[in-house]
């Protein structure tokens, strides 16, 4: 497909339904009536398509900063994201929500523009521009035709290299914060997530409170801090620029050569080390009370794996297997066979230190106890042998739907995004169809024993304590605590 | 409505752009190249060429979806998306996942007030596995259901409800706005998700009735767009779908125009933290005269800093934490919604929300008295140009798109005409908008204030 076709003369084979009340027997031009469909079997896929990615384009700016470009042209956008690799993992303590409160000020005034003319100046481009933060890297994405590329970077360089952090802003943007922090506890699958978070990493380790932060810290940050947030990471030598879409890397180089290349900062940063945690050594149950609520919102685990860790593919394979998929194990034992929930799902969460792995699902209150005892069966049951079709099925939907998955230039960015931020190979994609179907019944059988380890792990249940809480004592299944809610929000 | 909330983000994308070679035009003319058949059981077959990335998707469109549901039997459209995954006379329960991960495909379904999707997306290889599927489940659905089936299925779809309706936030606002906006006996009336007591009392029966009613070839439409062979596609087509039997004609439904004679005013509660408010008036319909112009207004009121509403509410006074505003496009009618959640504050919510309200009656009185500036409509007209390449660049996008122009206006490829409604207008156009359809004393005024205070 070429941007330069000529318009297509369309070939419409228009036959008016209302002529023919045919059945298959009529014979009608174009269709063999003789050939039925053999729906006895179905039908064998031919050979696999292979994985065509367009190269990645490298190239570094004397200053240390990294571009990695991928030349898309099917349609005339370009999809660009600058990795400052620094994010929650990197915050002082006191300060926990400092790197996302930090990327959300960028685009609140930078360089020659307030806040609303920034806004302005990208939303007339008809751009979109938007900042994140996660535990590992900050992030600022940039969407736009390519026809206002040229007039779209001088804008994303403002908010990389110099947001305002002035106060007006600061406490508009704090008063925001405080308020989605307020509105947590409205969201039960949200507030499941975050108690998960505090119950099994604890309130001093980073990855037990919620990126954004908390009330006390997001109260406390200062413009000092932002700032010395923004100097201290924000550096060329500490963030890789990548561009996916229509552009050229002998066009765009030139032109980020006088964004980006004046842009000046000392020495790439040390990725912060989090203190590895214990495994409790026994199962603990937590209720957080979620008075009048249809469904009680359960989530089940522990501590994961790093995304450093070997057995990369076969955790994946496995967790497909067990959660990571429509027929996975959990979502069909606890949606299809037993319709207690919606959907039930299950995740490795991988980060620069092991980060958590996490089962959950909303699930009718009156059934508490019993969706319990089915998360349970087959966290248990993952440790019978593998059947061999299963496995192959798992295989061939991670394998196979891999070359699909780079189809927009910000798929194509967010896939390099992961390379980016954990120093991954290039050849993590080349190698990732031949490793994914290396993984045997045994190695599943080994990251299961390794990983999924029901008895210690921790079970946080939001619902209505007055229906689901005796029944859960009742059930045995472990220690119940009540947790309030201050103690997984503040 | 999903079948299924997806696991991972699925991954989307493209399009093609021909450039006049003539004119200087600043804007490409939009273009996405198809040819389109019809098989003698009437259903209508759309194939789309687009070799970008190894990928196919199948998009089927039945053209039923909660407005053809009897009373009674509310959510009905929806509970049937659910019992089309469960297999068919020669797809055992359970295989229609299966099979299409054995071959590394993705599906899903929706369902809204106006018709029923469904959807695969296969590696270039499995093309045949997807047509198989659906062509099965058009054909041969009720060869295998049963009262179990239905009943299994009954109990996710309740638990769908729970989970994105009574125990989410403010989620028992969206099914009262249409109660609240239409009269019982009008089919936007009711959510498409419907009522615990109509989806208890769901049959057998019922789906029997369904299926023959509505899930015939001529009541669908089917696109392919992707890494394909039109010609080599249309025979796959003709191979597995020349057996489904057609089904009877289907009457388009009767609706009449809704209105409001006057303010209608409600408050809900609700176990939240911030009181929100709800305005809604009754709209043109998708792709009617006035249909664009709200988009714009918009954009004008609640998209981006410098939006209006956003700008005061939002930005300057600080008295909201979010506004939207938008045109929610349906085939018989369409709803303008603004929507704007408070701020924590010490004051009663009734008196925060009608201050709230107060603002938002004197931005929409400044667009009546005088069209916005031709930079503010400029600017929403260059997003809306934008998000009209962006949606390009997904095959699965581009199917939908081919499919819901083609259901709603008879052509596939209406990407240009739908882009040049909002090429045209102009600021005037916007004040006309909020004049003629946004009145003061014609609306619904929906508020959600926290439980206990």
């Amino acid at each position: 497909m070429t941007r330069l076709s000529p318009a297509l003369v369309r070939r419409v084979v228009a036959r008016s339904a209302a002529v023919l009340l045919a059945s298959v027997l009529l014979s009608v031009p174009g269709i063999d009536a003789r050939q039925l469909p053999d729906r006895g079997t179905p039908p064998a896929p031919g050979a696999p398509p292979s994985l065509r990615l367009p190269p990645i384009e490298r190239r570094t700016l004397p200053n240390g900063l990294q571009v990695w470009i991928v030349e898309m042209h099917e349609v005339p956008v370009v999809h660009l994201t600058a990795i400052v690799k620094s994010g929650a993992a990197a915050d002082p303590a006191g300060r926990y929500g400092l790197a996302h409160f930090t990327a959300a000020m960028l685009d609140e005034g930078a360089g020659n523009y307030d806040a609303l003319q920034l806004a302005d100046a990208i939303d007339f481009l008809g751009a979109s521009l938007s900042t994140a933060a996660g535990f590992d890297s900050s992030l600022v994405n940039l969407h736009t035709p390519a026809s206002k590329l040229s007039q779209a970077l001088p804008l994303l360089a403002d908010t990389v290299l110099r947001p305002r952090f002035a106060d007006g802003d600061l406490e508009r943007v704090r008063k925001e914060r405080l308020t989605s922090l307020v509105q947590t506890r409205d969201n039960p699958a949200a507030l499941a997530s975050a108690a998960f978070a505090r119950l099994v990493f604890g309130p001093e380790h980073r990855y037990g409170t919620l990126t954004m932060g908390t009330q006390a810290s997001n109260t406390a940050i200062t413009a000092a801090d932002l700032r010395t947030f923004h100097g201290a990471h924000y550096r060329p030598q500490n963030t890789i620029l990548l561009v996916a879409g229509d552009v050229r890397p002998a066009e765009l180089m030139p032109q980020l050569d006088r964004t980006f290349g004046t842009w000046s900062g000392g020495a790439a940063v040390a990725r912060p080390t989090l203190p590895a945690v214990a495994k409790p050594a026994a199962r603990q149950i937590y209720l957080v009370d979620k008075p009048g609520a249809a469904q009680s919102q359960i989530r089940i685990g522990g501590i994961g794996v790093a995304r450093s860790t070997p057995d990369y593919f076969p955790l994946r394979v496995m967790n497909t297997m067990l959660g990571g998929s429509f027929s996975s194990r959990l979502n069909q034992n606890l949606r299809e066979a037993h319709g207690y929930t919606y959907g039930a799902s299950s995740m490795f969460d991988m980060r620069a230190t092991a980060g958590p792995f996490v089962a959950g699902a909303g699930v009718q209150t009156d059934k508490t106890v019993e969706s319990l005892r089915e998360f349970f069966n087959e966290l248990n049951g993952m440790r019978e042998p593998t059947p061999p079709a299963e496995l192959t099925r798992v295989r061939n939907l991670e394998a196979l739907s891999f070359p699909g998955e780079f189809e927009t230039t910000s798929d194509m960015t967010q896939r390099l995004t992961e390379l980016a931020v954990y120093d991954l190979a290039p050849s993590f994609f080349t190698e990732f169809v031949p490793k994914i179907e290396a993984v045997g019944p045994e190695d599943i059988g080994r990251v299961v024993r390794q990983h999924i380890t029901p008895d210690t792990f921790a079970v946080v249940i939001v619902g209505d304590l007055s229906k689901i809480e005796q029944p859960v004592r009742d059930a045995n299944l472990g220690p119940v605590r009540i947790v309030p809610l201050t103690s997984i929000l503040d | 409505m999903s079948r299924s909330l997806p696991v991972a983000m699925a991954a989307i994308v493209v399009a093609t752009l021909s450039w006049p070679t003539a004119a200087r035009q600043t804007t490409p003319a939009l273009s996405v190249p198809y040819t389109k058949f019809t098989l003698p059981n009437g259903l209508t077959v759309i194939l789309h060429e687009d070799h970008s990335v190894p990928k196919i998707a199948v998009n089927v469109w039945y053209h039923v979806g909660s407005a053809n549901e009897k009373p009674g039997r509310t959510g009905f459209a929806h509970l049937f998306e659910h019992l089309m995954f469960e297999g068919s006379k020669h797809v055992k329960e359970g295989e229609f996942d299966t099979l299409l991960e054995a071959v590394g495909g993705t599906n899903n379904g929706s369902t809204t007030s106006d018709r029923t999707n469904y959807y695969e997306v296969v590696p270039s290889n499995a093309l045949d596995t997807a047509l198989f599927l659906e062509s099965d489940r058009m054909g041969y659905l009720l060869d295998v259901v049963t009262p179990s089936t239905v009943d299994g299925q009954r109990d996710v779809v309740k638990n769908e409800r729970r989970q994105r309706y009574e125990n989410a936030p403010y989620g028992m606002a969206y099914p009262r706005i249409g109660e609240l906006m239409y009269p019982p006996n009008h089919p936007y009336h009711w959510p498409t998700i419907g009522y615990m007591d109509d989806l208890t009392a769901a049959s057998h029966e019922d789906v029997v009735e369904f299926f023959k009613k509505y899930y015939a070839p001529g009541n669908a439409s089917l696109v392919i767009a992707g890494d394909i062979d039109p010609a080599a596609a249309r025979k796959r087509v003709e191979y597995w779908f020349g057996d489904v039997k057609a089904g009877p004609k289907v009457e388009p439904l009767a609706v009449p125009p809704a209105s409001l004679s006057s303010v209608v005013k409600e408050t809900l509660t609700d176990q939240v933290q911030l009181p929100r408010i709800y305005l809604g008036w009754p709209t043109p319909a998708l792709y009617a005269t006035g249909d664009a112009d709200l988009d714009l207004v918009s954009g004008v009121l609640a998209n981006g800093k410098n939006s209006r509403l956003y700008k005061r509410l939002v930005f300057d006074m600080q008295l909201a934490q979010d506004v939207s505003a938008a045109q929610y496009s349906s085939r018989y009618g369409s709803i303008y919604l603004i929507t704007v959640t408070a701020r924590p504050s010490s004051d009663p919510p009734a008196a925060v929300l009608a201050r709230l309200t107060g603002i938002v009656d004197e931005e929409l009185g400044k667009l009546r008295q005088a069209a916005p500036d031709a930079r503010e409509v400029d600017r929403v007209k260059n997003q809306y140009e934008a998000s009209f390449l962006s949606e390009m660049e997904t095959v699965e996008g581009k199917a939908d798109r081919l499919n819901g122009y083609y259901v709603n206006t008879g052509n596939p490829d209406y990407f240009a005409q739908d882009f040049a409604r909002y090429q045209a207008l102009r600021p005037a156009d916007v004040q006309a908008a909020v004049r003629q359809w946004l009145p003061a004393d014609r609306r619904l005024e929906l508020s959600v204030v926290p439980a206990g205070k």
